[in-house]
């Protein structure tokens, strides 16, 4: 792959949107959890605030400050999320996780599936300094889900 | 050596000195490496990666122990260069240059040996707000453990200390006040001359963290009239895990050692050690031996160039650089303090400094982005984050152009 093709694998289309237009970008007062997330090497920080209802994740919501990809997976990972319950969220992130970083052994998988237009993520895993941006916002969504209140992508 | 330091920019061969850095023939993503990230590690060229090879393959020995031979020429060399320092520092006798790991373990040595049986609970430690990590850290700690508290002296919008606020925060309680040469975050120089003497007024010991400085400035600790300066070996084209700690000798002697173990001690018996003399007092196990040898050559490679005549082709690359990027539309330069050194810190509106880092990558140019290991600065600003193009002996005009070429590109991207 040439290295504009791979740069335009990193920063698709959908991904420079929701970098500039971050959806559920705000707070929520009537969040039943939330987590603040750093990435210690970069010093990017993104709060994710969560309302469960039961099992389900009734809504999410995000703020902070961090590069395009960590505001975009952010903001895409809002809308992925939103209705499913916490089982379907783990396996989300799993899917998300396996792909982002290109897990050689589990090449053969097909790490997209149900995943949607997180697929637009795939190629981050050609950036592998990239990978933390985009899974920071996961690692804060677990915690705030586990009500840990803190995660890092360390 | 003195000869050269007086050579003029119209002899400056930039052209010779890039042949002396082996990885500047390398290609990343296929194009032709632009380094504009010294200020973080600076290359090494052929001198100091021969110095290093020279001890592994002729005489390697440990040193200050053996009769053999190769102990007696590993220990010259190693010496040796301690003089080397001793000379590229101004410093009076060589018992006062104590090798370290770097700036970050010379600055912990102090805040520990000299600090922490001196200071008491309301004693003051002064800093100044454009500190790395490695400057605020040790302090923290060492006012953790004594009572003793931190104080701050804040910077301009430019980047530069506001010395009026440095010499109201100065009184009888400052015990120590520890600030650096050059800023690695903004590249300012500071008035160390005037930053000591004022410290002195209030009776405070002085700590100047010369880790940016080293490759940039002539340093001469005695007209800087410091107590202490540290720099590391890896920003001054020498080797990484080697660096320097000068202190006057009548401070070091009154320190105890920070840690014991062998090469420490005059004689030990399970009843009482007697420790040995300067510097080695403060020098405990085997030391780094190939790479103060290699930070020896590293310095004989900066006073062949001339540490002026490296000043005066990175100052003209600054302010090229400078002219260059403030006609950028969108580009903010972060830092332009008056006095300046190879350190260009800019944010793009609306671009994330990791988002610039990673399309300059595409396009050859090195540069850091993030925080700069100094978030108070940051915060400073309001920023998370620059990206930093920092200038060494070996950049050019053309480095700069591929610089402003690419953020061309970053823009093109996210436009």
């Amino acid at each position: 792959m040439t290295g504009a093709t791979e740069l335009r694998e990193l920063y698709q289309e959908t991904i420079l949107d929701h970098s500039k237009r971050p959806r559920n970008f705000r707070e929520m007062p009537e969040a039943t959890g939330r987590a603040d997330g750093v990435n210690p090497l970069c010093g990017d920080r993104a709060t994710v605030f969560v309302r469960l209802a039961g099992d389900v994740l009734e809504d999410v919501s995000f703020r902070g400050v961090g590069c395009s990809i960590s505001t975009a997976s952010a903001s895409m990972m809002t809308e992925a999320v939103g209705g499913r319950t916490r089982a379907e969220v783990e396996a989300l992130f799993e899917g998300f996780h396996r792909m982002v970083t290109g897990d050689p052994a589990r090449a053969g998988e097909d790490a997209a599936p149900g995943l949607g237009k997180l697929a637009a993520f795939a190629g981050v895993s050609e950036f592998p300094v990239r990978v933390k941006c985009a899974s920071l916002p996961w690692h804060t969504l677990k915690a705030a889900l586990a009500g840990e209140g803190r995660a890092t992508t360390e | 050596m003195s000869a050269t330091r007086g050579r003029t920019r119209a002899a400056y061969d930039v052209a010779a000195v890039r042949r002396d850095f082996p990885i500047l023939r390398t290609t990343v993503h296929g194009k032709p490496l632009v380094y504009l990230d010294s200020a973080a590690s600076a290359q090494k060229p052929r001198a100091v990666i021969d110095a290093e090879r020279d001890l592994y393959e002729r005489y390697y020995s440990n040193i200050h122990r053996g009769v053999h031979q190769l102990s007696v020429q590993a220990t010259d060399a190693y010496e040796s260069a301690r003089a080397r320092v001793q000379a590229f520092l101004g410093a009076r006798e060589s018992r006062e240059i104590v090798f370290t790991r770097g700036t970050t373990e010379a600055i912990n040595l102090v805040a520990q040996s000299w600090g922490r049986p001196k200071l008491r609970p309301g004693d003051e430690v002064l800093l100044s707000a454009l500190e790395h990590h490695s400057n605020i850290v040790p302090w923290q700690m060492l006012c953790e453990q004594t009572g003793a508290v931190l104080r701050v002296a804040p910077i301009d919008e430019r980047g530069d200390v506001e010395l009026d606020a440095w010499e109201r925060l100065l009184s009888p309680r400052t015990k120590i006040a520890a600030f650096s040469h050059v800023s690695n975050a903004l590249g300012t120089v500071n008035p160390v001359e005037r930053m000591t003497a004022l410290a002195h007024a209030a009776g405070a010991v002085v700590l100047v963290d010369g880790a940016q400085a080293a490759p940039h400035v002539a340093i001469d600790v005695q007209a800087l009239g410091c107590d202490f300066y540290a720099f590391s070996g890896h920003k001054v084209y020498g080797p990484s895990g080697i660096g320097a700690l000068y202190g006057r000798a009548a401070l070091l002697e009154e320190m105890p050692p920070w840690q014991g173990g062998g090469d420490m001690i005059a004689s030990v018996t399970f009843e009482k050690t007697t420790y040995n003399v300067l510097p080695y007092k403060l020098e405990a196990g085997t030391p780094n031996i190939a790479g103060g040898i290699g930070l020896g050559a590293a310095l004989d490679y900066v006073n062949g160039l001339g540490l002026d005549a490296i000043a005066a082709h990175e100052d003209d690359l600054l302010r090229y650089g400078t002219e260059a990027l403030s006609g950028v539309p969108g580009l903010r330069l972060v830092g332009t303090a008056r006095r300046k050194a190879g350190v260009l810190s800019f944010v793009l509106e609306g671009i994330h400094p990791h988002d610039v880092g990673t399309i300059l990558d595409y396009e050859g140019v090195a540069v850091r982005t993030g925080h700069h290991c100094a978030q108070p600065v940051m915060d400073r600003y309001g920023l998370p984050g620059t990206a930093r193009a920092s200038l060494a002996c070996f950049n050019t005009r053309e480095d700069l152009d591929a610089l402003v070429r690419g953020i061309a590109k970053v823009k093109e991207m996210f436009r």
